[in-house]
């Protein structure tokens, strides 16, 4: 069961991030991106993640993607596809798909034995008891006593955007 | 058949089967009452005419509404169109998973249950966005991206005000949070020395916004949109879009009763000698006496079908009494009662606020969201913290 939800959920991951380089219309690529990115939310509810399956749905789909639409819906496409096109750079993009793609194969096969997918207590997996003690406390944990630095750094560097956003956005301040 | 009973999986997926039967039929004497409330707000009868008082009314939209041509669009982009009523309602009776209805009947006590309920509204704004967009028509896509800037701009009012609760509540399981009420033998709206009132008001007047209903209900504003992003929508795709809505009036109304309002737990909880009069006294009372009162309309009806309609729906209300008179009965169903309780005296408050206030206008909504709203919120998280740990200490 848990092998067959993986290769579901893989196939939506995969699936939706190709049909997003291949569809014309830009709101179909918004959706298979919201598609590959439910496929993501999946992958993490089955790592035992739960938290971050909320998260991943919440932020990307409900705050940027809808973002997204909102900014596609706005924008008159058929003009901007008549202007200069910026994807015909294909030589470097596969030269660097390919080099991306050996770092992780090699990476991967160097630290094979270090990849652990989460498992499920056989007993309680038989019960149906929750598992689980609390993923949320455990990132809460985490967030807050050893990654604290990184984790004002990152919010500094949200609020520089925010500023700079509106900035950019409002002539007079 | 015992085996069958006892299995881990028999209630959720028994629940699941009564949520999805029910909850259509539900959505629909809901807008019955909202339309019956409405009317005697503004002095006239409402629906009359379909069974004794408009009782079968619901019915006979749920009906034509099936039997309804489904038209699409010829320019409409096909695909979303078909597909974007579906988001909605999957996205809004998804979320009746982990509402606890009381203390055993409930789909799922998920960890994270609040957060899923706040992720599937999240997802929820995508039907309503593709909806507007694919009809390839003005109006729905005006109605569209208002929509879509209200609901995003609201959540995060609305997320505020529940991470306020959830402090109080220290779990994010939302039958976790109920018991932590009982525990505690308080209602979170009285916590924090009275505090709590303060996000609760914040919770309702951003779920108001984020159900799009009046007084914020510019995405379908029908004197300058038509109808918003469900314009080009008609027959059984329109009833999912508004079987949607009103399953998503139903959680915020869920959440706010489980989070401020004691979910299934009676007033004063721990207060024994109440136990008589709170759980059998009053379900008895309400459904014994709204079936009498109703009893005394039957004389002014002329068509004896019609009186003979109500006579039964009169004693079927009655003997919705005669359960909680039972102890072993009513010990297992109280907590359903005072859940649903709530919930309705919430939605009759949704009623009552379209029924009252004037729609504002667009700027005006985006003010009262960011100027307002968000700056009260994140302070009432604050000062939440303080209390909370002023109480602990």
């Amino acid at each position: 069961m848990e092998t067959f939800s993986f290769y579901a959920f893989a196939v939506l991951v995969l699936g939706g991030a190709i049909l997003t380089i291949t569809r014309r219309s830009a709101v179909h690529s918004a959706i298979s991106l919201i598609v590959s990115l439910v496929g993501v939310a999946g992958l993490y509810l089955l790592q035992q993640a739960e938290f971050l399956f909320a998260v991943q749905i919440v932020l990307y789909i409900g705050g940027i993607m809808v973002l997204f639409l909102f900014v596609i819906m706005l924008v008159n496409l058929d003009e901007a596809a008549k202007e200069r096109q910026f994807n015909g750079q294909w030589l470097i993009a596969l030269i660097c798909a390919t080099v991306v793609g050996l770092q992780v194969a090699w990476f991967m096969t160097k630290g094979a034995g270090a990849l652990k997918l989460a498992q499920v207590p056989v007993a309680a997996a038989q019960t149906g008891a929750p598992v689980s003690p609390g993923n949320v406390e455990a990132i809460a944990d985490v967030l807050f006593s050893e990654y604290l630095l990184p984790f004002e750094v990152a919010s500094v560097l949200l609020l520089v955007a925010v500023v700079g956003s509106v900035v950019m956005a409002k002539k007079r301040i | 058949m015992e085996t069958v009973f006892n299995h881990p999986l028999f209630l959720p997926v028994s629940m699941i089967v009564v949520i999805i039967a029910v909850f259509p039929l539900l959505a629909g004497y809901i807008v019955l009452i909202e339309r019956k409330v409405l009317a005697d707000f503004q002095v006239r009868l409402g629906p009359m005419r379909v069974g004794p008082h408009g009782l079968l009314q619901p019915i006979a939209d749920a009906l034509k509404l099936l039997l309804k041509e489904d038209i699409i669009p010829a320019d409409s982009d096909k695909g979303i169109f078909w597909f974007a009523p579906v988001i909605s309602t999957f996205t809004a009776l998804t979320a009746f998973a982990v509402i606890p209805f009381s203390e055993k009947l409930a789909v799922a006590d998920v960890n994270v249950g609040v957060l899923v309920i706040m992720a599937m509204s999240a997802v929820g704004i995508l039907g309503i966005i593709l909806g507007g967009w694919s009809s390839n028509s003005h109006y729905p896509l005006l109605g569209a991206l208002r929509s879509a800037a209200q609901l995003v701009s609201y959540e995060v009012a609305l997320s505020f005000a529940l991470i306020s609760g959830l402090m109080v509540a220290g779990t994010l399981s939302m039958q976790g949070i109920v018991k932590a009420q009982q525990d505690r033998h308080i209602w979170f709206i009285f916590e924090n020395y009275g505090f709590m009132i303060v996000p609760f008001v914040v919770y309702l007047i951003s779920a108001t916004a984020e159900t799009n209903r009046a007084p914020f209900d510019l995405p379908e504003a029908e004197s300058e949109l038509v109808a918003g992003f469900h314009t080009e929508y008609s027959g059984f795709r329109w009833a999912l879009y508004f079987l949607a809505e009103y399953a998503n009036i139903f959680v915020v109304s869920s959440v706010a009763v489980t989070l401020f309002w004691g979910g299934w737990l009676r007033p004063f909880p721990a207060v024994a000698w109440l136990e008589m009069p709170l759980n059998v006294g009053l379900p008895v009372l309400i459904f014994l006496g709204s079936g009498a009162s109703s009893l005394i309309l039957v004389k002014k009806l002329k068509d004896p079908v019609q009186q003979k309609t109500l006579v039964g729906a009169a004693f079927l209300c009655m003997g919705v009494a005669v359960p909680f008179l039972i102890p072993a009965v009513n010990a297992a169903i109280i907590g359903l009662f005072w859940f649903l309780f709530k919930v309705a005296v919430f939605v009759y408050i949704m009623i009552w606020f379209r029924g009252t206030f004037p729609r504002f206008r667009y700027d005006q909504l985006m003010n009262i969201g960011w100027k307002i709203m968000i700056p009260i919120g994140m302070a009432s998280v604050v000062v939440n913290a303080l209390l909370g740990m002023l109480r602990a200490s």
